[in-house]
Protein backbone atom coordinates (compact mmCIF):
# COMPACT_ATOMS: atom_id res chain seq x y z
CA UNK A 1 0.00 0.00 0.00
CA UNK A 2 1.39 3.28 -0.94
CA UNK A 3 1.95 5.53 2.46
CA UNK A 4 0.80 8.88 1.12
CA UNK A 5 2.35 12.13 3.88
CA UNK A 6 -0.50 12.78 6.11
CA UNK A 7 -0.98 16.28 5.72
CA UNK A 8 -0.95 16.13 2.21
CA UNK A 9 -3.70 13.04 2.63
CA UNK A 10 -5.98 15.16 4.78
CA UNK A 11 -5.42 18.22 2.21
CA UNK A 12 -6.60 15.83 -0.85
CA UNK A 13 -9.47 15.09 1.39
CA UNK A 14 -10.60 18.40 2.15
CA UNK A 15 -9.96 20.11 -0.98
CA UNK A 16 -12.25 16.43 -2.92
CA UNK A 17 -14.94 16.81 0.03
CA UNK A 18 -15.44 20.74 -0.63
CA UNK A 19 -15.34 20.15 -4.58
CA UNK A 20 -18.18 17.52 -4.54
CA UNK A 21 -19.95 19.55 -2.34
CA UNK A 22 -20.17 22.22 -4.42
CA UNK A 23 -21.16 19.89 -7.55
CA UNK A 24 -23.21 18.13 -5.64
CA UNK A 25 -25.36 20.98 -4.64
CA UNK A 26 -25.04 21.82 -8.38
CA UNK A 27 -26.58 18.99 -9.91
CA UNK A 28 -30.14 17.50 -10.07
CA UNK A 29 -33.00 18.81 -12.06
CA UNK A 30 -32.66 22.06 -12.14
CA UNK A 31 -28.64 22.27 -12.88
CA UNK A 32 -26.82 25.19 -11.15
CA UNK A 33 -23.39 25.59 -13.10
CA UNK A 34 -20.08 25.46 -9.97
CA UNK A 35 -19.43 28.96 -10.08
CA UNK A 36 -23.15 30.34 -9.49
CA UNK A 37 -23.37 27.98 -6.52
CA UNK A 38 -20.05 29.29 -5.13
CA UNK A 39 -21.38 32.71 -5.95
CA UNK A 40 -24.84 32.22 -4.34
CA UNK A 41 -23.20 30.76 -1.44
CA UNK A 42 -21.07 33.84 -0.71
CA UNK A 43 -23.72 36.15 -1.46
CA UNK A 44 -25.61 34.55 1.57
CA UNK A 45 -22.51 36.06 3.69
CA UNK A 46 -21.91 38.81 2.12
CA UNK A 47 -25.78 39.88 1.68
CA UNK A 48 -25.29 41.05 -1.65
CA UNK A 49 -27.70 38.54 -3.75
CA UNK A 50 -29.51 41.00 -5.81
CA UNK A 51 -27.73 40.05 -8.73
CA UNK A 52 -28.86 36.36 -8.89
CA UNK A 53 -31.49 34.10 -10.04
CA UNK A 54 -33.57 33.99 -7.07
CA UNK A 55 -35.12 30.59 -8.49
CA UNK A 56 -31.52 29.21 -8.32
CA UNK A 57 -30.88 30.72 -4.74
CA UNK A 58 -33.91 29.02 -3.01
CA UNK A 59 -33.49 25.71 -4.46
CA UNK A 60 -29.98 25.86 -3.61
CA UNK A 61 -30.21 27.32 0.11
CA UNK A 62 -33.60 25.90 1.13
CA UNK A 63 -33.65 22.35 -0.28
CA UNK A 64 -30.09 21.33 -2.29
CA UNK A 65 -27.58 22.31 0.80
CA UNK A 66 -29.22 21.22 3.74
CA UNK A 67 -29.83 17.77 2.00
CA UNK A 68 -25.49 17.94 0.98
CA UNK A 69 -24.31 18.75 3.96
CA UNK A 70 -26.27 16.59 6.44
CA UNK A 71 -25.52 13.67 3.67
CA UNK A 72 -21.87 14.72 3.97
CA UNK A 73 -22.09 14.72 7.98
CA UNK A 74 -24.09 11.55 8.43
CA UNK A 75 -21.23 10.16 6.79
CA UNK A 76 -18.53 11.77 8.22
CA UNK A 77 -20.13 11.05 12.09
CA UNK A 78 -21.06 7.18 11.02
CA UNK A 79 -17.08 6.32 9.35
CA UNK A 80 -15.58 8.18 12.84
CA UNK A 81 -18.18 6.41 15.30
CA UNK A 82 -17.10 3.10 13.49
CA UNK A 83 -13.38 4.02 14.01
CA UNK A 84 -14.48 4.16 17.55
CA UNK A 85 -15.98 1.36 17.84
CA UNK A 86 -13.23 -0.43 16.08
CA UNK A 87 -10.88 0.46 18.37
CA UNK A 88 -13.08 0.12 21.50
CA UNK A 89 -14.14 -3.51 20.76
CA UNK A 90 -10.24 -4.15 19.89
CA UNK A 91 -12.05 -5.61 16.64
CA UNK A 92 -11.62 -4.31 12.87
CA UNK A 93 -14.78 -5.79 12.45
CA UNK A 94 -17.04 -3.66 14.38
CA UNK A 95 -19.17 -0.87 13.02
CA UNK A 96 -21.71 1.73 15.15
CA UNK A 97 -24.36 -0.33 14.70
CA UNK A 98 -22.53 -3.05 17.22
CA UNK A 99 -24.20 -2.38 20.07
CA UNK A 100 -28.12 -2.50 18.70
CA UNK A 101 -28.53 1.85 17.37
CA UNK A 102 -29.85 0.41 14.48
CA UNK A 103 -32.83 -1.76 15.94
CA UNK A 104 -33.58 0.46 18.79
CA UNK A 105 -33.81 3.38 16.16
CA UNK A 106 -35.66 1.14 13.54
CA UNK A 107 -38.16 -0.13 16.41
CA UNK A 108 -38.15 3.45 17.69
CA UNK A 109 -39.36 4.22 14.15
CA UNK A 110 -41.59 1.43 13.40
CA UNK A 111 -43.38 2.52 16.15
CA UNK A 112 -44.09 6.08 15.62
CA UNK A 113 -44.97 4.62 11.66
CA UNK A 114 -47.58 2.37 12.89
CA UNK A 115 -48.67 5.28 15.39
CA UNK A 116 -49.22 7.75 12.52
CA UNK A 117 -50.54 5.15 9.93
CA UNK A 118 -53.56 3.76 12.54
CA UNK A 119 -53.78 6.73 15.23
CA UNK A 120 -54.62 9.77 14.49
CA UNK A 121 -52.59 12.46 15.19
CA UNK A 122 -48.64 12.67 14.27
CA UNK A 123 -46.09 11.45 16.22
CA UNK A 124 -42.18 12.76 14.96
CA UNK A 125 -40.38 9.85 13.44
CA UNK A 126 -37.03 10.98 14.01
CA UNK A 127 -37.55 11.69 18.07
CA UNK A 128 -39.04 8.26 18.10
CA UNK A 129 -36.03 6.89 16.18
CA UNK A 130 -33.64 8.53 18.60
CA UNK A 131 -35.31 7.46 22.19
CA UNK A 132 -35.22 4.00 20.41
CA UNK A 133 -31.28 4.21 19.18
CA UNK A 134 -30.58 5.66 22.85
CA UNK A 135 -32.80 3.04 24.80
CA UNK A 136 -31.20 0.11 22.93
CA UNK A 137 -27.37 1.16 23.80
CA UNK A 138 -28.50 1.67 27.27
CA UNK A 139 -30.05 -1.58 27.81
CA UNK A 140 -26.83 -3.05 25.84
CA UNK A 141 -24.24 -1.11 28.00
CA UNK A 142 -26.63 -2.19 30.97
CA UNK A 143 -25.90 -5.59 30.59
CA UNK A 144 -22.56 -5.45 29.74
CA UNK A 145 -21.49 -3.36 32.61
CA UNK A 146 -21.87 -6.62 35.27
CA UNK A 147 -18.36 -7.51 34.50
CA UNK A 148 -17.43 -3.74 35.27
CA UNK A 149 -15.07 -3.76 32.98
CA UNK A 150 -16.97 -3.28 29.94
CA UNK A 151 -14.92 -5.62 27.48
CA UNK A 152 -15.28 -6.22 23.98
CA UNK A 153 -16.74 -9.42 24.61
CA UNK A 154 -19.62 -8.68 26.53
CA UNK A 155 -20.47 -5.69 25.01
CA UNK A 156 -21.03 -7.74 21.24
CA UNK A 157 -22.62 -10.30 23.22
CA UNK A 158 -25.21 -7.60 24.86
CA UNK A 159 -25.09 -5.78 21.81
CA UNK A 160 -26.71 -9.00 19.58
CA UNK A 161 -29.30 -10.03 22.68
CA UNK A 162 -30.66 -6.72 22.18
CA UNK A 163 -30.34 -6.10 18.59
CA UNK A 164 -32.55 -9.98 18.49
CA UNK A 165 -34.92 -9.10 20.58
CA UNK A 166 -35.74 -5.66 18.73
CA UNK A 167 -35.51 -7.58 15.27
CA UNK A 168 -38.49 -9.39 16.36
CA UNK A 169 -40.17 -6.52 17.65
CA UNK A 170 -39.91 -4.94 14.21
CA UNK A 171 -40.83 -7.96 12.49
CA UNK A 172 -44.46 -7.66 14.32
CA UNK A 173 -44.85 -4.32 14.01
CA UNK A 174 -44.50 -4.56 10.30
CA UNK A 175 -46.65 -7.61 10.55
CA UNK A 176 -49.21 -5.54 12.27
CA UNK A 177 -49.12 -2.66 9.30
CA UNK A 178 -50.30 -4.94 6.99
CA UNK A 179 -50.01 -3.68 3.70
CA UNK A 180 -49.12 -0.41 4.45
CA UNK A 181 -45.33 -2.20 5.55
CA UNK A 182 -43.76 -0.53 2.52
CA UNK A 183 -43.58 2.89 4.47
CA UNK A 184 -41.60 1.27 7.44
CA UNK A 185 -39.42 -0.77 4.79
CA UNK A 186 -38.74 2.44 2.88
CA UNK A 187 -37.32 4.25 5.88
CA UNK A 188 -35.23 1.77 7.46
CA UNK A 189 -33.67 1.41 4.07
CA UNK A 190 -32.66 5.56 4.56
CA UNK A 191 -33.43 8.58 2.70
CA UNK A 192 -31.57 12.12 2.33
CA UNK A 193 -35.11 13.52 0.78
CA UNK A 194 -36.24 16.79 2.22
CA UNK A 195 -33.57 17.45 5.29
CA UNK A 196 -33.56 20.64 6.38
CA UNK A 197 -31.23 23.16 8.02
CA UNK A 198 -32.08 21.47 11.85
CA UNK A 199 -31.24 18.23 10.85
CA UNK A 200 -28.07 19.43 9.80
CA UNK A 201 -27.48 21.29 12.71
CA UNK A 202 -27.80 18.27 14.76
CA UNK A 203 -25.58 15.92 13.14
CA UNK A 204 -23.17 18.81 12.64
CA UNK A 205 -23.15 19.49 16.24
CA UNK A 206 -22.67 15.15 17.00
CA UNK A 207 -20.13 14.94 14.76
CA UNK A 208 -18.25 17.93 16.31
CA UNK A 209 -18.55 16.62 19.26
CA UNK A 210 -17.54 13.30 18.06
CA UNK A 211 -14.45 14.73 16.14
CA UNK A 212 -13.08 16.53 19.23
CA UNK A 213 -13.82 13.32 21.82
CA UNK A 214 -11.96 11.27 19.24
CA UNK A 215 -8.78 13.49 18.95
CA UNK A 216 -8.93 14.26 22.83
CA UNK A 217 -9.23 10.47 23.54
CA UNK A 218 -6.79 9.34 20.08
CA UNK A 219 -3.77 8.47 22.08
CA UNK A 220 -5.76 6.59 25.00
CA UNK A 221 -7.64 4.72 22.00
CA UNK A 222 -4.67 3.45 20.56
CA UNK A 223 -3.22 2.34 23.86
CA UNK A 224 -5.95 0.80 24.90
CA UNK A 225 -5.34 -1.63 21.72
CA UNK A 226 -2.82 -3.14 23.94
CA UNK A 227 -5.69 -4.63 26.14
CA UNK A 228 -7.03 -3.59 29.71
CA UNK A 229 -4.22 -4.84 31.90
CA UNK A 230 -1.82 -3.36 29.67
CA UNK A 231 -3.38 0.07 29.22
CA UNK A 232 -4.35 0.62 32.96
CA UNK A 233 -0.48 0.20 33.74
CA UNK A 234 0.26 2.40 31.47
CA UNK A 235 -2.01 5.48 32.89
CA UNK A 236 -5.23 5.20 30.72
CA UNK A 237 -8.42 4.72 32.84
CA UNK A 238 -9.12 2.53 30.59
CA UNK A 239 -12.90 1.53 31.93
CA UNK A 240 -14.00 5.49 32.11
CA UNK A 241 -12.52 6.15 28.60
CA UNK A 242 -14.77 2.82 27.64
CA UNK A 243 -17.51 4.24 28.54
CA UNK A 244 -17.39 8.34 27.47
CA UNK A 245 -16.54 7.06 24.24
CA UNK A 246 -19.00 4.62 23.98
CA UNK A 247 -21.19 7.15 24.75
CA UNK A 248 -20.32 9.41 22.25
CA UNK A 249 -20.05 7.15 19.36
CA UNK A 250 -23.44 5.77 20.10
CA UNK A 251 -24.84 9.69 20.30
CA UNK A 252 -23.57 10.54 17.08
CA UNK A 253 -24.95 6.64 15.49
CA UNK A 254 -28.09 7.62 17.44
CA UNK A 255 -28.30 11.16 15.91
CA UNK A 256 -27.54 10.01 12.25
CA UNK A 257 -29.78 7.01 11.96
CA UNK A 258 -32.46 9.00 13.26
CA UNK A 259 -32.17 11.57 10.65
CA UNK A 260 -31.61 9.19 8.18
CA UNK A 261 -32.34 6.16 8.52
CA UNK A 262 -30.01 3.18 8.71
CA UNK A 263 -27.33 3.82 5.98
CA UNK A 264 -25.07 0.56 6.45
CA UNK A 265 -21.30 0.04 5.36
CA UNK A 266 -19.76 3.23 5.40
CA UNK A 267 -19.47 3.08 9.59
CA UNK A 268 -17.23 -0.09 8.52
CA UNK A 269 -15.49 0.46 5.26
CA UNK A 270 -14.14 3.84 5.71
CA UNK A 271 -12.43 3.30 8.93
CA UNK A 272 -10.69 0.39 7.44
CA UNK A 273 -9.57 2.18 4.02
CA UNK A 274 -8.31 4.38 5.70
CA UNK A 275 -6.32 2.68 8.32
CA UNK A 276 -5.00 1.30 5.40
CA UNK A 277 -3.47 4.45 4.18
CA UNK A 278 -2.88 5.87 7.53
CA UNK A 279 -1.97 3.49 9.69
CA UNK A 280 -3.43 2.74 13.08
CA UNK A 281 -3.05 5.48 14.79
CA UNK A 282 -6.19 6.93 16.16
CA UNK A 283 -5.08 10.48 16.25
CA UNK A 284 -5.36 10.14 12.30
CA UNK A 285 -7.27 7.90 11.19
CA UNK A 286 -10.37 9.70 12.95
CA UNK A 287 -9.74 12.97 11.04
CA UNK A 288 -9.37 11.06 7.66
CA UNK A 289 -12.06 8.77 8.36
CA UNK A 290 -14.64 12.01 8.76
CA UNK A 291 -13.61 13.41 5.47
CA UNK A 292 -13.28 10.20 3.50
CA UNK A 293 -16.53 8.84 5.24
CA UNK A 294 -18.34 12.52 4.21
CA UNK A 295 -17.31 12.53 0.56
CA UNK A 296 -18.65 8.83 0.07
CA UNK A 297 -21.99 9.51 1.91
CA UNK A 298 -22.22 12.74 -0.22
CA UNK A 299 -21.55 11.36 -3.39
CA UNK A 300 -23.27 8.01 -2.98
CA UNK A 301 -26.68 10.29 -2.10
CA UNK A 302 -25.95 12.35 -5.04
CA UNK A 303 -26.02 9.65 -7.30
CA UNK A 304 -29.47 8.19 -6.25
CA UNK A 305 -30.85 11.67 -6.12
CA UNK A 306 -29.37 13.32 -9.47
CA UNK A 307 -28.06 10.66 -11.87
CA UNK A 308 -30.83 7.76 -11.29
CA UNK A 309 -34.04 7.49 -12.35
CA UNK A 310 -35.62 7.19 -9.85
CA UNK A 311 -34.54 7.80 -6.09
CA UNK A 312 -32.95 4.33 -4.79
CA UNK A 313 -33.07 4.22 -0.97
CA UNK A 314 -29.14 5.12 -0.20
CA UNK A 315 -28.47 1.93 2.45
CA UNK A 316 -29.33 -0.12 -0.48
CA UNK A 317 -27.22 2.02 -2.45
CA UNK A 318 -24.36 2.00 0.18
CA UNK A 319 -23.84 -1.61 0.79
CA UNK A 320 -24.25 -2.10 -3.15
CA UNK A 321 -21.49 0.15 -4.01
CA UNK A 322 -19.80 -0.37 -0.56
CA UNK A 323 -19.79 -4.50 -0.84
CA UNK A 324 -17.74 -5.43 -3.68
CA UNK A 325 -15.50 -2.25 -2.82
CA UNK A 326 -14.82 -4.25 0.36
CA UNK A 327 -14.65 -7.49 -1.05
CA UNK A 328 -11.50 -6.32 -3.11
CA UNK A 329 -9.77 -4.74 -0.65
CA UNK A 330 -10.02 -7.88 2.02
CA UNK A 331 -9.09 -10.10 -1.61
CA UNK A 332 -6.05 -7.54 -1.67
CA UNK A 333 -5.15 -7.70 2.07
CA UNK A 334 -5.25 -11.01 2.31
CA UNK A 335 -2.98 -12.10 -0.90
CA UNK A 336 -0.46 -9.20 -0.60
CA UNK A 337 -0.23 -9.55 3.21
CA UNK A 338 0.93 -5.93 2.99
CA UNK B 1 6.01 -1.69 49.17
CA UNK B 2 3.99 -2.89 51.78
CA UNK B 3 0.93 -5.19 51.61
CA UNK B 4 -1.01 -5.66 54.52
CA UNK B 5 -3.78 -8.04 55.58
CA UNK B 6 -5.01 -8.38 52.40
CA UNK B 7 -7.95 -10.64 50.73
CA UNK B 8 -9.40 -10.35 47.31
CA UNK B 9 -10.88 -12.19 44.55
CA UNK B 10 -13.60 -12.01 41.48
CA UNK B 11 -17.45 -11.55 41.94
CA UNK B 12 -17.86 -14.11 45.09
CA UNK B 13 -14.46 -16.49 44.80
CA UNK B 14 -11.80 -14.94 47.27
CA UNK B 15 -8.79 -15.95 45.60
CA UNK B 16 -6.21 -14.06 47.62
CA UNK B 17 -6.87 -14.87 51.46
CA UNK B 18 -5.20 -12.68 54.43
CA UNK B 19 -2.13 -12.25 52.62
CA UNK B 20 0.72 -9.47 54.62
CA UNK B 21 4.10 -9.38 52.14
CA UNK B 22 6.87 -6.41 52.81
CA UNK B 23 9.14 -5.88 49.68
CA UNK B 24 11.61 -3.65 49.35
CA UNK B 25 13.22 -1.34 46.71
CA UNK B 26 15.79 -2.42 44.23
CA UNK B 27 15.68 -6.22 44.71
CA UNK B 28 13.95 -8.80 42.48
CA UNK B 29 11.29 -11.20 43.12
CA UNK B 30 10.29 -13.91 42.29
CA UNK B 31 6.45 -15.19 41.69
CA UNK B 32 6.18 -18.84 42.26
CA UNK B 33 3.35 -20.90 42.82
CA UNK B 34 0.99 -23.75 41.38
CA UNK B 35 -1.67 -22.60 38.35
CA UNK B 36 -4.20 -20.94 40.46
CA UNK B 37 -1.86 -20.16 43.76
CA UNK B 38 -3.10 -16.48 43.27
CA UNK B 39 -0.10 -14.83 41.35
CA UNK B 40 -1.88 -12.74 38.32
CA UNK B 41 -3.75 -11.96 41.46
CA UNK B 42 -1.65 -10.53 43.69
CA UNK B 43 -0.52 -8.67 40.80
CA UNK B 44 -3.53 -7.16 39.96
CA UNK B 45 -3.69 -5.86 43.53
CA UNK B 46 0.03 -4.59 42.96
CA UNK B 47 -1.09 -2.33 40.47
CA UNK B 48 -4.78 -1.59 41.77
CA UNK B 49 -6.44 -2.89 38.94
CA UNK B 50 -8.62 -4.80 41.78
CA UNK B 51 -10.00 -3.73 44.56
CA UNK B 52 -9.30 -5.71 48.02
CA UNK B 53 -12.15 -6.72 50.01
CA UNK B 54 -9.97 -6.39 53.05
CA UNK B 55 -6.35 -5.01 53.62
CA UNK B 56 -4.25 -2.47 52.11
CA UNK B 57 -1.49 -2.33 49.32
CA UNK B 58 0.71 0.90 50.20
CA UNK B 59 3.71 2.24 47.63
CA UNK B 60 6.29 4.38 49.09
CA UNK B 61 4.39 4.62 52.39
CA UNK B 62 0.86 5.42 50.12
CA UNK B 63 -1.81 2.90 49.26
CA UNK B 64 -1.92 2.38 45.46
CA UNK B 65 -5.54 2.65 45.11
CA UNK B 66 -5.08 6.71 46.01
CA UNK B 67 -2.12 7.25 43.08
CA UNK B 68 -3.56 8.85 39.59
CA UNK B 69 -3.66 6.29 37.02
CA UNK B 70 -0.54 8.51 35.71
CA UNK B 71 1.05 8.72 38.92
CA UNK B 72 0.92 5.07 39.06
CA UNK B 73 2.27 4.42 35.27
CA UNK B 74 5.44 6.22 36.43
CA UNK B 75 5.75 3.99 38.80
CA UNK B 76 4.97 0.73 37.87
CA UNK B 77 5.23 -0.69 34.23
CA UNK B 78 3.41 -4.05 34.26
CA UNK B 79 4.37 -7.16 31.18
CA UNK B 80 0.84 -9.10 31.15
CA UNK B 81 0.58 -12.35 30.65
CA UNK B 82 -1.79 -12.79 27.70
CA UNK B 83 -1.33 -10.26 25.11
CA UNK B 84 -2.96 -9.98 21.82
CA UNK B 85 -3.34 -6.44 19.35
CA UNK B 86 -5.36 -6.53 16.47
CA UNK B 87 -4.67 -3.46 14.72
CA UNK B 88 -1.12 -3.12 12.43
CA UNK B 89 0.99 -1.05 14.69
CA UNK B 90 4.35 -0.95 13.83
CA UNK B 91 6.91 -2.75 16.34
CA UNK B 92 8.46 1.11 17.30
CA UNK B 93 4.78 2.52 17.71
CA UNK B 94 4.25 -0.10 20.17
CA UNK B 95 7.51 0.17 22.33
CA UNK B 96 6.74 4.34 21.79
CA UNK B 97 3.45 3.55 23.96
CA UNK B 98 5.47 2.85 26.94
CA UNK B 99 6.08 6.61 26.91
CA UNK B 100 2.73 7.53 27.31
CA UNK B 101 2.80 8.37 30.44
CA UNK B 102 5.73 11.05 30.46
CA UNK B 103 4.38 12.68 27.31
CA UNK B 104 1.46 14.96 27.62
CA UNK B 105 -1.64 14.67 26.12
CA UNK B 106 -1.05 16.98 23.27
CA UNK B 107 2.30 16.85 22.77
CA UNK B 108 4.37 14.39 20.60
CA UNK B 109 7.17 12.53 21.69
CA UNK B 110 10.40 14.47 21.80
CA UNK B 111 14.18 13.50 21.49
CA UNK B 112 14.35 12.00 24.79
CA UNK B 113 11.76 9.80 24.63
CA UNK B 114 12.80 8.53 20.83
CA UNK B 115 16.37 7.79 22.72
CA UNK B 116 14.95 5.57 25.15
CA UNK B 117 12.79 3.52 22.47
CA UNK B 118 16.19 2.82 20.63
CA UNK B 119 17.90 2.46 23.74
CA UNK B 120 15.11 -0.27 24.59
CA UNK B 121 14.77 -1.88 21.40
CA UNK B 122 18.93 -2.48 21.16
CA UNK B 123 18.73 -3.67 25.03
CA UNK B 124 16.14 -6.62 23.77
CA UNK B 125 18.29 -6.80 20.45
CA UNK B 126 14.49 -6.06 18.43
CA UNK B 127 16.42 -2.89 16.58
CA UNK B 128 16.21 -4.79 13.31
CA UNK B 129 12.20 -5.61 13.89
CA UNK B 130 11.27 -1.76 14.39
CA UNK B 131 9.29 -1.05 11.68
CA UNK B 132 8.01 -4.30 11.47
CA UNK B 133 4.16 -5.06 12.23
CA UNK B 134 2.98 -6.10 15.54
CA UNK B 135 1.07 -8.37 14.32
CA UNK B 136 2.98 -10.52 12.12
CA UNK B 137 5.77 -10.74 14.57
CA UNK B 138 6.30 -14.88 16.15
CA UNK B 139 5.33 -15.10 19.49
CA UNK B 140 8.73 -14.85 20.93
CA UNK B 141 9.38 -11.75 18.97
CA UNK B 142 6.08 -9.92 20.25
CA UNK B 143 7.31 -10.83 23.49
CA UNK B 144 10.78 -9.19 23.95
CA UNK B 145 8.57 -6.42 21.96
CA UNK B 146 6.19 -6.08 25.09
CA UNK B 147 8.84 -6.40 27.60
CA UNK B 148 10.57 -3.96 25.88
CA UNK B 149 7.55 -1.50 26.02
CA UNK B 150 7.28 -1.97 29.65
CA UNK B 151 11.24 -0.68 30.29
CA UNK B 152 10.49 1.84 27.85
CA UNK B 153 8.20 3.04 30.53
CA UNK B 154 11.53 3.59 32.54
CA UNK B 155 9.64 3.16 36.07
CA UNK B 156 11.35 1.66 39.51
CA UNK B 157 9.06 -1.03 39.75
CA UNK B 158 8.69 -3.67 37.41
CA UNK B 159 6.21 -5.76 37.34
CA UNK B 160 5.54 -9.37 34.78
CA UNK B 161 3.05 -11.87 34.68
CA UNK B 162 4.89 -14.91 33.41
CA UNK B 163 6.98 -13.01 30.74
CA UNK B 164 8.97 -15.56 29.66
CA UNK B 165 6.45 -18.58 29.46
CA UNK B 166 5.98 -19.17 25.83
CA UNK B 167 9.72 -18.54 24.58
CA UNK B 168 12.58 -20.86 23.94
CA UNK B 169 15.35 -21.18 26.42
CA UNK B 170 17.66 -18.85 25.00
CA UNK B 171 15.03 -15.57 24.64
CA UNK B 172 13.82 -16.60 28.29
CA UNK B 173 17.07 -16.21 29.65
CA UNK B 174 18.25 -12.95 27.41
CA UNK B 175 14.69 -11.52 28.85
CA UNK B 176 15.86 -12.67 32.31
CA UNK B 177 19.26 -11.30 32.11
CA UNK B 178 18.03 -7.88 30.75
CA UNK B 179 16.11 -7.07 33.45
CA UNK B 180 18.93 -8.39 36.16
CA UNK B 181 21.15 -5.69 34.42
CA UNK B 182 18.28 -3.03 35.11
CA UNK B 183 17.90 -4.25 38.82
CA UNK B 184 21.92 -3.94 39.24
CA UNK B 185 22.43 -0.94 37.25
CA UNK B 186 19.42 1.14 37.71
CA UNK B 187 17.77 -0.09 41.23
CA UNK B 188 14.69 -1.12 39.26
CA UNK B 189 12.94 -3.69 41.57
CA UNK B 190 11.48 -6.46 39.92
CA UNK B 191 8.55 -8.47 40.55
CA UNK B 192 8.06 -11.44 38.14
CA UNK B 193 5.93 -14.30 38.46
CA UNK B 194 7.80 -17.32 37.24
CA UNK B 195 6.94 -20.61 36.78
CA UNK B 196 10.57 -22.18 35.54
CA UNK B 197 11.98 -22.76 39.57
CA UNK B 198 15.43 -23.45 38.10
CA UNK B 199 15.34 -19.43 36.45
CA UNK B 200 13.17 -18.39 39.30
CA UNK B 201 16.36 -19.88 41.49
CA UNK B 202 18.87 -18.24 39.50
CA UNK B 203 17.99 -14.91 39.14
CA UNK B 204 16.02 -14.10 42.13
CA UNK B 205 17.04 -12.47 45.38
CA UNK B 206 13.58 -13.57 46.78
CA UNK B 207 11.36 -16.28 46.27
CA UNK B 208 7.62 -15.48 47.54
CA UNK B 209 5.85 -18.79 47.61
CA UNK B 210 2.35 -19.06 47.09
CA UNK B 211 -0.19 -22.01 47.52
CA UNK B 212 -4.17 -21.71 47.25
CA UNK B 213 -4.14 -17.91 47.38
CA UNK B 214 -1.99 -17.86 50.85
CA UNK B 215 1.74 -16.87 51.49
CA UNK B 216 3.72 -19.78 52.26
CA UNK B 217 6.66 -18.57 52.45
CA UNK B 218 9.11 -15.66 51.39
CA UNK B 219 13.05 -15.75 51.46
CA UNK B 220 16.29 -16.26 49.47
CA UNK B 221 15.77 -18.76 47.31
CA UNK B 222 18.12 -21.20 48.82
CA UNK B 223 16.02 -21.32 51.82
CA UNK B 224 12.84 -21.08 50.79
CA UNK B 225 13.55 -23.96 47.96
CA UNK B 226 13.63 -27.51 49.55
CA UNK B 227 12.33 -30.96 48.96
CA UNK B 228 9.54 -31.28 51.49
CA UNK B 229 7.92 -27.11 50.94
CA UNK B 230 8.06 -28.34 46.86
CA UNK B 231 6.31 -31.87 47.38
CA UNK B 232 3.77 -30.23 49.69
CA UNK B 233 3.50 -26.94 47.28
CA UNK B 234 3.43 -28.37 43.77
CA UNK B 235 3.60 -32.39 44.89
CA UNK B 236 6.32 -33.02 42.93
CA UNK B 237 9.20 -35.11 44.29
CA UNK B 238 12.61 -33.89 43.32
CA UNK B 239 15.69 -32.94 44.81
CA UNK B 240 17.27 -29.74 45.40
CA UNK B 241 21.01 -29.05 44.98
CA UNK B 242 23.80 -26.63 44.92
CA UNK B 243 25.32 -25.95 41.57
CA UNK B 244 29.17 -26.03 42.75
CA UNK B 245 30.55 -22.81 40.75
CA UNK B 246 28.27 -20.45 41.36
CA UNK B 247 26.36 -21.40 44.35
CA UNK B 248 23.11 -21.28 42.62
CA UNK B 249 20.58 -23.38 43.69
CA UNK B 250 18.68 -26.00 41.47
CA UNK B 251 15.43 -28.36 41.32
CA UNK B 252 16.27 -31.62 39.82
CA UNK B 253 12.93 -33.21 39.09
CA UNK B 254 12.43 -36.84 39.83
CA UNK B 255 10.69 -38.46 36.84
Amino acid sequence: MPKIPYPLLITGLAITLAATVIAAAGMGYLAIPGREVMSIIAARFTGSGQALDPVHQTVLMDVRLPRVLTAALVGGGLAMAGAIFQAILLNPLADPYTLGVSSGAAFGASLALIVNLSLPGHVSVPLFAFAGALLAVFSVLNLAASDHTYSANSLILAGVIISAILSAGIGFIKYLAGEQVSVIIFWLMGSFASRSWLDTALVLAATMITLLAGLYFGRDLNIMSLGLRSSDSLGVDTVRTRKWLLAIASLMTAAAVSISGIIGFVGLIIPHLMRFIVGPDNRKLIPAALLAGAILLLLADTVTRALLPHEVPIGVLTALIGGPFFCLIFKQKQMGGR
Amino acid sequence: MDIDGISAGYGRREVIHDLSLSLAAGRFYGLIGPNGSGKTTLIDLMLATLAPSRGTVRLRGREVREYSHRQKALEMALVPQDFRINFDFTVYEVVMMGRHPHVPRFANPGPADRAVVQAVLAELEITGLSGRLITQLSGGEKQRVIVARALAQATPVLILDEATSNLDIQHSLHILQVLKRRQREAGTTVIAAIHDLNFAAAYCDEIILLHQGRLVTTGPPKDVLSHDRLQEVFAIDCQVYEQPHSGIHQVAYQY
